[in-house]
């Protein structure tokens, strides 16, 4: 389990040797072919700034190896923002008096009609957590109501037992996404201060349980604001080896979600407004082709919480998947779109027009990479 | 000019030995035409990629021309179970018993599982497939594919994606001289000069994709493999002179019998 190699890494150890990364650190970690947690640490430290060009272009040299000149296209679909969990910086938080609205199927056909217009074939659906109303036997009914309509279904909700993994990937889910937010044990109870989030361990052995259950693809990351990132970022690659390595069938994802200074105004908590450290998009960049500079094949995604101008010019560093068009609120596209959004998206694009933006930058945007033809279930 | 001699896999007869993939390009357009000029005549798609209920696919609608056959390829499964399924997918939607079997449980270096694979093509061959399956250059796993029918063996030269050239190569010179199947090598060749030494060596065809997909100029990339295949088939019909470490200009250690 990752908590035995969690133990080993103190966080004010890692945190000051990252920051004690040195110019020649970061130029032995450059010239290497393959490049272990040491030379990560040297490449998402300050010591690594001025090398920020030469990074980018390793960056993209190596991912256009791997993947190609191509871009993934996904969507997220929110089926529900009913939470049971105090998160401070989430606008879904429990103590935040909204509207809560959980899709019934008729609003989530209605949903998926309007994201098939834009031409997506790779859906993430979302929710809060609500074991109660969307428990195990929600989720498993939405997910065979839209497979018929995406190849490719992945999933972000509350961390679950391996046994109703297994039941959600026999009804045809691919790739589950679980953020830990931050790896600071103790001030991820400052954070998540009351619901079954706030039991940072089980959050932590959620990988462990999805790979044991065989998860085609799972997702990686921290929430960017809320503790040191390059700490937080060095735990996430400590655990990707250690889950590449354990659960050595499983595809893997990381995303950089960035908690940015607008949200702290569109809710009414003060509590948002102190964020340990705050990233630049030139630290974004950084920590973009340190990941890709780390691990060649790990995926890389983008969300629409990125500006225009940042999300126009990272294709070609280093991501491979990005969403566009994506609503947040449970019902955005087409049930109820004045509904209060988890996060402001910056980039308003629509999937089209992303999709000519890439183009227009010599990728190609793949709508469809992944069969339900090619994954027969464990259990079967 | 002279000839090359061709190439039959299960009956079928490719002049060009180049076969190609059609990943990692930033445009079916491109692709379209860089395949084109590669005069290639075996093109594998993976199913993942394609539409397979819908006759729009983008991809398939660049691939729409006489010369090319299509290999649709099994990437993204994980066990023979697996391969056998999206291989009946495939016959159906695309109307051929031609595959390119490949199963790599690892999604970081996709590499074969040879256990899973050898399986999967004693299966698909009793279902009437024309199997050729890529595997580690291995030759006692490519003597046991023969004997399962497989229609020819696609040994990797280096990891997939990688662009190193022929490091397996001592393993692909067993392979070609004990194979009664044509030897197509397949992964890691990222540069022409890595073809014609495969063509040089006796393989009987190579399948490029990464090193074409994803140059600055895909087209002229594409044309340069097609004349690097060529020039190595030529060179392995001709017989290259052996190569030598020095000069034998007199025989110091024989001489004496002469005398």
């Amino acid at each position: 389990m990752f908590k035995e190699v969690f133990d080993q890494h103190s966080w004010e150890e890692v945190k000051s040797s990252i920051y004690a990364k040195t110019s020649a650190d970061v130029e032995r970690a450059l010239a290497k072919e393959k490049r272990a947690l040491e030379d990560f640490k040297a490449l998402i430290s300050p010591a690594a700034l001025p090398y920020l060009e030469q990074m980018a272009r390793l960056s993209q040299a190596a991912t256009r190896k791997r993947f190609g000149k191509t871009i993934q296209m996904y969507v997220p679909l929110y089926l529900s923002n009913e939470c049971q969990n105090i998160c401070t910086y989430c606008a879904f938080s429990l103590d935040n008096k909204i509207r809560r609205r959980t899709l019934t199927n008729a609003e989530i056909l209605q949903e998926i009609a309007v994201l098939k217009q834009m031409g997506y074939d790779h859906v993430l659906l979302v929710t809060g957590e609500a074991n109660h109303t969307v428990g195990v036997p929600y989720l498993k009914n939405a997910i065979e109501l839209v497979r018929p309509y995406f190849s490719h279904i992945s999933m972000e909700v509350q961390p679950l037992y391996q046994d109703e993994y297994e039941i959600l990937m026999a009804a045809g889910l691919n790739t589950v996404l679980v953020y830990q937010e931050t790896y600071h044990q103790d001030n991820y109870k400052i954070h998540h201060p009351k619901g079954n989030k706030s039991n940072f361990n089980y959050r932590l052995a959620t990988p462990d349980r999805l790979g044991k259950a065989g998860i085609h693809k799972m997702g990686l990351g921290v929430l960017i604001g809320l503790e040191d990132w390059r700490t937080d970022c060095f735990y996430t690659a400590l655990h990707l080896n250690y889950l590449e390595k354990t659960y050595w069938q499983t595809k893997y994802s990381i995303s950089f979600p960035r908690l940015r200074p607008i949200e702290v105004g569109t809710i009414d908590n003060t509590a948002l407004k102190s964020f340990a450290t705050y990233m630049s998009d030139k630290e974004l960049v950084q920590l973009i082709c340190a990941y890709r500079l780390f691990n060649e094949e790990v995926e890389l995604s983008m969300s629409t919480r990125e500006s225009e101008k940042f999300r126009n010019h990272i294709i070609k560093l280093g991501i491979t998947s990005i969403s566009a068009g994506s609503k947040t609120n449970p019902g955005g596209y087409a049930v109820a779109p004045q509904s209060l959004e988890q996060f402001e998206i910056s980039d308003e694009r629509s999937p089209q027009e992303i999709a000519q933006m890439i183009r227009q930058q010599g990728y190609e945007p793949v709508w469809k990479d992944w069969d339900h033809a090619l994954e027969i279930s464990k259990k079967l | 000019m002279l000839e090359t001699s061709a190439l039959t896999i299960a009956g079928k007869t490719f002049s060009s030995r180049l076969f190609t993939g059609t990943g990692k390009f930033n445009a079916a357009a491109l692709m379209e035409d860089a395949l084109l000029a590669s005069g290639s005549e075996l093109v594998t798609v993976a199913l993942k990629r394609i539409d397979l209920g819908g006759k729009q696919d983008d991809i398939l609608s660049h691939l729409n021309h006489p010369q090319f056959s299509l290999l649709p390829n099994t990437s993204g499964v994980r066990t023979a179970k697996e391969a056998v399924f999206a291989a009946q997918l495939a016959r159906e939607a695309l109307e051929t018993n031609w595959l390119k079997l490949e199963i790599h449980p690892d999604p970081k270096y996709l590499l074969p599982d040879p256990i899973e694979t050898l399986k999967a093509a004693q299966e698909l061959v009793k279902l009437g497939f024309i199997v050729l399956p890529y595997v580690h250059a291995d030759p006692v796993l490519c003597k046991h594919l023969e004997e399962a029918g497989t229609a020819a063996v696609m040994p990797l030269g280096a990891p997939i994606g990688s662009n190193k050239g022929l490091r397996t190569r001592d393993l692909l010179e067993i392979i070609i001289e004990q194979s009664k199947i044509p030897v197509v090598v397949d992964a890691g060749i990222g540069a022409p000069s890595h073809a014609a030494e495969a063509l040089e060596i006796g393989a009987d065809a190579v399948l490029v994709n990464t090193a074409i997909a994803v140059s600055e100029n895909p087209v002229q990339m594409a044309l340069a493999f097609k004349l690097a295949v060529e020039a190595g088939r030529m060179a392995f019909e001709a017989k290259l002179a052996p190569t030598k470490n020095f000069a034998e200009a007199s025989s110091p250690l024989t001489a004496f019998l002469e005398d």
